[in-house]
């Protein structure tokens, strides 16, 4: 290995890449771009614009509707004075949840009774629903508990031992916050994109151009062809790594559980995976058009199979096997886990191990590939 | 040096699928000549090249520059010579010093020796001025000035030239032929091609390919005595045009074209001169001369592609 044929080459690349424009601002702005639409346009579970009919109007009900607003889950954004008023707000999108107070709730509760409260939630984004009914039959046991033990207590009889106190706690993540799940597979799909897309195309492109021959006249060696041309795609990799970092911590405020040298260090090991199939594809495709299409036609299933968007646990047993194929499924689990869990490398080296594995064959065939393809 | 042997090609051979590009040339070139390689578009010159080069893997057959196995050693051959390709392609991002420098690092020049080089070819061949232009932006002529100044850059002994004044202005022709002329007499071995027969003079030998075949060989002078060359007459006359239709298609003439005010007719034999005379006459067509010359190296292989036979 000559490093200084490889510098050179980097060099070149990185000029390249440096004058033009537009492909550094496309580079530097997809991960951007990414963050913060997904940051923005996902919906986040919490604060949900909810419409109130309180037709009790007491001390009590104003204390059901504090318990509502300190899960923080419910947001009391209007308030009706009709049940018309509660169903116009829910079917014009406005509020998520109705909340409807019974007149005699106050009554009933003094009389031992249990009022009925009518919670209604607006079904169609199932997910915000279902969290949404479940923490207000929790806010409803808890408002309830509470006044029986309070009861008891004005009685003169001592506070009851509860027997089982079953409570669902999200781990990890306990505000079940958006971000938190999608930073790491924004980072995950950016640097998979970039990277596989990037190093396909410096190739391509150099070959549709002619102007690969004229580096293979020159005495360098391919393997030192390809790290001069890798190396600068690794910086521009670490540089889209940190831009979403940065953003994903002064931005949304999510805080990195783990190490961030660990992540670092994962990225490094990802590079092979992504730098290498960009390299293959180079090898397989005989057009630069071709090349992208066969760029999306192995990233589309990747990203789908990955666990991004559906949870691998949750898929069909075969299409689990799949996605232990696609070392996206690696990566993405090891960045969750050291963004959003704090684990590491105790329990992610089996992860890191199989990414290495899957990095070290598919960069072997593409060397190789490209190898004989040049010579 | 002079006289050792710098390449050696035998039987080289070169298929695209079933067609054969290059059809089991031998030849050998010797150091510090300038050998031209002539012949019509698509006839192997290029594919020849590349092989030689180390870019292309020939079919069959095998070659030999500096001494080195091109497929064995491809390393050694690839720092002791130069390529310039006949697109003389360039990176249309990066600038003429860029460029220079790019190639420098390549052959392994670094540093005060890389920066030396980069400044003294840039003078050399006018692309001082033009250092921070971009390749993309160069008028042809000057991408060819940059290609070839990239191909030289790390003085190579052996130097491979493509075409390397096709698009160039003649008064740059002349100037990139004062610099090949003077890489020879330093000792540099030069394989060129080129369509400019006047070019062609300048060689020390030429090679004649056709159909992937050499057809003719030997230094300008020898080519046009050679018998194979037939006899080359010139005419003048008021009434060229139509001498021209007369004796075009005669069976003894081999080629006719017009060359200037006059007209050259290439016959197979002397004898043939008497023939071409009485079917000029024939037609009552005057003549102010008629006789044979010394032929121009088109004519010579205007000849050699119509007699359509190996020399
Ligand atoms: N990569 C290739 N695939 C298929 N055919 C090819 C390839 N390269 C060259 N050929 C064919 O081989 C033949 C010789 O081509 P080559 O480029 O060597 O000709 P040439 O003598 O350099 O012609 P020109 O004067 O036009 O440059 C041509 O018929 C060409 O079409
Ligand atoms: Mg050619």
């Amino acid at each position: 290995m000559n490093w200084n044929r490889v510098w050179t080459i980097a060099v070149k690349e990185y000029t390249q890449f440096f004058r033009d424009r537009r492909t550094v601002a496309a580079t530097m702005l997809l991960p951007l771009i990414q963050v913060v639409l997904y940051g923005y346009l996902s919906t986040d579970v919490r604060y949900q614009p909810t419409v109130v009919w309180d037709l009790s109007q007491t001390a009590e009900s104003r204390q059901l509707l504090r318990a509502f607003t300190n899960s923080e889950y419910f947001s009391i954004k209007y308030v009706a004075r009709s049940m018309n008023g509660v169903v116009r707000r829910i079917d014009g999108g406005q509020a998520l949840a109705g909340i409807v107070i019974p007149p005699n709730y106050a009554t009933l509760l003094h009389q031992k009774k249990i009022p009925k409260v009518m919670v209604a939630v607006d079904a169609s984004d199932a997910t915000a629903a279902r969290t949404a009914l479940s923490v207000a039959q929790a806010i409803g046991s808890s408002v309830t508990q509470r006044m029986q033990i309070k009861q008891l207590q004005m009685s003169g009889v001592p506070a009851p031992q509860v027997g089982v106190d079953i409570r669902a706690r999200a781990w990890y993540n306990p505000g079940l916050r958006q971000e938190l799940f999608l930073v790491p597979g924004v980072l995950a799909l950016v640097m998979q994109f970039t990277m596989t897309f990037l190093s396909m195309s410096t190739i391509v492109r150099e070959r549709e151009l002619g102007t690969l021959e004229q580096l293979i006249v020159s005495p360098i060696r391919s393997s030192e062809l390809l790290l001069g041309k890798m190396l600068p795609l690794m910086t521009i990799g670490y540089i889209n790594v940190t831009t979403i970092l940065l953003l994903a911590v002064f931005w949304f405020g999510v805080s990195i559980a783990g190490s961030v040298l660990l992540l670092y260090f994962t990225v490094l090991v990802f590079f092979f995976t992504t730098l290498g199939l960009g390299t293959l594809i180079s090898t397989i495709a005989k057009t630069y058009i071709q090349a992208v299409q066969l760029v999306q036609f192995f990233l589309l299933p990747s990203m789908l199979l990955s666990g991004f968007i559906f949870p691998v646990a949750a898929m069909p047993r075969v299409l689990q096997w799949f996605s232990y194929l696609v070392p996206l499924t690696y990566f993405l689990t090891i960045v969750r886990g050291i963004i959003v869990k704090g684990v590491g490398i105790g329990y992610l080296w089996p992860q890191i191990l199989l990414l290495m594995f899957f990095g070290f064959v598919v960069f072997a065939t593409a060397v190789l590939r490209f190898r004989k393809r040049i010579d | 040096m002079i006289g050792a042997t710098t390449v050696r090609a035998e039987s080289l051979t070169r298929k695209f699928g079933d067609f054969v590009a290059v059809d089991g040339i031998s030849f050998e070139i010797h150091a510090g000549e300038i050998w031209g390689f002539l012949g019509p578009n698509g006839a192997g010159k290029s594919t020849t090249i590349r092989m030689l080069c180390g870019v292309l893997q020939p079919s069959a057959g095998r070659a030999e520059v500096l001494g080195y196995d091109v497929a064995r050693d491809p390393e050694a051959v690839k720092t002791r010579s130069g390529y310039m390709s006949q697109g003389s392609t360039l990176w249309s991002d990066l600038t003429v010093e860029e460029h220079m420098r790019l190639y420098a690092g390549l052959f392994g020049m670094y540093g005060a020796h890389q920066r030396d080089a980069v400044e003294e070819w840039m003078e050399r061949i006018g692309l001082a001025q033009r250092r921070t232009q971009l390749a993309g932006s160069l008028p042809g002529g000057y991408r060819k000035r940059l290609a070839l100044a990239c191909t030289l850059l790390h003085r190579p002994q052996m130097v491979f030239l493509d075409e390397p004044t096709s698009g160039v202005d003649p008064l740059s022709r002349r100037e990139f032929w004062d610099l090949i002329v003077h890489l020879s007499e330093d000792g540099t071995t030069v394989m060129v091609t080129t369509h400019y027969l006047d070019e062609a003079e300048h060689c020390d030998r030429l090679a004649f390919i056709y159909g992937g075949r050499i057809i003719a060989l030997g230094a300008p002078a020898e080519l046009k005595r050679a018998p194979s060359a037939g006899v080359t007459v010139e005419i003048l006359s008021r009434e060229n045009l139509r001498i021209l239709d007369a004796v075009e298609d005669a069976p003894f003439v081999r080629s006719a074209s017009m060359y200037g005010s006059s007209l050259h007719v290439t016959v197979e034999r002397s004898d043939d001169v008497a023939r071409l005379q009485n079917t000029i006459d024939a037609r009552g067509l005057g003549v102010q001369r008629l006789a044979p010359i010394t032929p121009s190296l088109e004519d010579v292989f205007a000849g050699i592609v119509k007699a359509g036979r190996p020399a």
